[in-house]
């Protein structure tokens, strides 16, 4: 199973702060994970098809083309506004 | 080369910070910034909801922390972020380095901060007079971690 996070207007925007993909022994990219979810709901689709989206593995900043696992976790989030 | 990362609700006193930092008699110089919440230009701001990643964002921290280190040569670093609801000028972020001359210091305390406004999964929500926005975050930001390259 991988589990999934989503952060700060991303959250709001699905009404959902996380959720679980059964990857069926896949290896899938990030980018494929997003695609999947858009395609599962029409509600969520204009959300997780931002350009601007930013994307952790395992708590690691990394590009859409990363790969997962199962039982990694993966977050997906608009650019960060700290400091 | 000690390292101290914090994220917390609570507000944080840089004097007490500053006494941390300078407790190495080998660095000559420290250098602290510390970000406070501002005004708005086109609404009242009525307060600020930072939101975070648990568990990443220490991570996120330590890692820039650690290269800075790894660019200078530093003493102590201590890097503070508050999370939850703040209020117009309260701290939000504390950012202080101790090192041998005050060069490495202005460096590695300006690295941070840019790294941390790009890297580091904090977000702002800004409540306002005339509603709630989330903060969009800047190119400005952006183009400064260039000069780091």
């Amino acid at each position: 199973m991988l589990k999934i996070l989503f952060f700060a207007a991303l959250r709001e925007r699905l009404g959902c702060a996380s959720t679980n993909l059964d990857l069926q022994g896949q290896v899938l990219t990030a980018r494929d994970v997003l695609n999947q979810l858009a395609s599962q709901s029409t509600q969520w689709q204009p959300h997780l098809a931002d350009t601007d989206l930013l994307c952790a593995v395992n708590q690691q900043l990394v590009p859409l083309s990363h790969p997962v696992t199962a039982g990694d976790e993966l977050a997906f989030f608009p650019p960060v506004t700290g400091g | 080369m000690s390292l101290r990362i914090v994220v917390q609700q609570q507000d944080f006193a840089v004097a007490s910070e500053y006494e941390r930092l300078r407790q190495d008699a080998r660095c000559g110089a420290v250098v602290t910034f510390t970000g406070l919440v501002r005004e708005l230009a086109e609404a009242e701001l009525l307060s600020m909801t930072l939101e975070h990643y648990p568990g990443m964002t220490e991570q996120a921290l330590t890692q820039i922390a650690t290269e800075a280190q790894q660019r200078w040569q530093l003493g102590a670093v201590t890097i503070i972020h508050r999370v939850g609801t703040l209020l117009p000028n309260e701290q939000i972020v504390f950012v202080g380095v101790a090192s041998a001359h005050r060069a490495a210091g202005f460096a590695a305390a300006e690295f941070i901060m840019d790294y941390l406004k790009n890297r580091a999964p904090f977000w702002k929500k800004e409540h306002t007079s005339s509603g709630e926005y989330w903060v969009a975050a800047k190119v400005s930001d952006q183009a400064a971690l260039q000069r780091w390259e």
